[in-house]
């Protein structure tokens, strides 16, 4: 009785705060109801007995990537008034598309049930005298251990793919280079001048910097 | 689990909806349109939870770790290609990125 009120509530906000995310004029007020959406799929999730995703779509998505979303729209000055220019004419299209998907999805949904045998062809049945994160790292670490592993490549390679992206070498930066420094002679710092008495001297050119 | 199932496709089903929704109503703003797709996975986790859930099965679980971990990878080589996008260009307008063309 509670949860099915629960699932109500946590799936209204969750819905509504979606609708939000793709209508809302601000992106920051986007990204802002991106969190609350995440936090209310968690508590979904926890309805549906998956305690460990919950907690790892908070900290994953919460912790992470909505904050760098927010720091990507903070980060960038963009005239997001322009970028609204076409709101409202796909707002039809859009709409009828969005319909038919969902009639679909309705239609799929409330017209077939669960196959009589699927209880037969589970892979791992849950296990119930042990803890759900138990049950998941008892899961990864054996049977799923190479796609475990492999979406921790994913991850570094995202990692890096990120960082060379973004990384830009700034010429123009002045660093100190040691070496550059010790090799220095005299003769190429230091010019004599010779001054007439009276008439100054010119004063030397100093090299063009290269960018 | 006291829910049942099709409650849970509803919700993922809206969800899904939604995200093609906001695709198409924010044609310009890729952020948006990300956040978009974003939503469109979250809901694909939603129908694996579901299922584990209802049919008593960890392989769903496990498959949603994995959703989620291309999810983060996504955005964040998404996001990296879109600051040295705006950096480029000096805007975001997807409409103009068939000039990226070779």
């Amino acid at each position: 009785m509670i949860q099915n009120l629960l699932f109500d509530l946590f799936s209204f906000i969750l819905l509504g705060s979606a609708a939000m995310v793709v209508t809302s004029r601000n992106p920051v007020h986007a990204v802002l109801f991106l969190i609350l959406a995440f936090i209310n799929a968690a508590a979904l999730f926890l309805l549906a007995g998956a305690e460990f995703l919950a907690m790892v779509l908070v900290i994953v998505y919460v912790g992470a990537v909505a904050v760098l979303f927010l720091f990507v729209v903070m980060m960038l000055d963009v005239n997001f008034a322009v970028l609204r220019e076409g709101f409202q004419r796909y707002a039809p299209i859009g709409a009828l598309v969005a319909l038919i998907l969902f009639v679909e999805l309705a239609l799929f949904v409330t017209g077939s049930t669960v196959a009589p045998g699927a209880a037969a062809a589970r892979l791992f049945p849950t296990p119930d005298d042990i803890t759900n994160s138990q049950a998941l790292g008892s899961l990864i670490y054996t049977n799923y251990l190479p796609l475990f592993q492999l979406s921790g490549v994913i991850l570094l390679v995202a990692m890096i793919g990120a960082i060379v992206l973004t990384h830009r070498d700034r010429k123009r930066a002045k660093r100190q280079n040691l070496d550059v420094q010790h090799a220095r002679l005299p003769a190429e710092t230091l010019t004599m001048v010779s001054a007439k008495l009276g008439a100054g001297a010119a004063m030397p050119q100093p090299k063009k910097e290269t960018l | 689990m006291l829910i049942p199932l099709s409650h849970y496709l509803f919700v993922a089903g809206l969800l899904l909806v939604i995200g093609v929704f906001g695709i198409f109503m924010n044609r310009k703003n890729i952020i948006i349109i990300m956040m978009s797709i974003e939503l469109i996975l979250l809901a694909a986790n939603i129908n694996f939870i579901a299922f584990s859930g209802a049919l008593h099965d960890m392989v769903g679980q496990v498959f949603t770790m994995f959703v989620l971990t291309v999810a983060a990878a996504e955005s964040a080589i998404g996001l990296a290609i879109l600051v040295i996008y705006f950096r480029n260009r000096g805007s975001i307008e997807v409409e103009d990125v068939t000039l990226m063309k070779g």
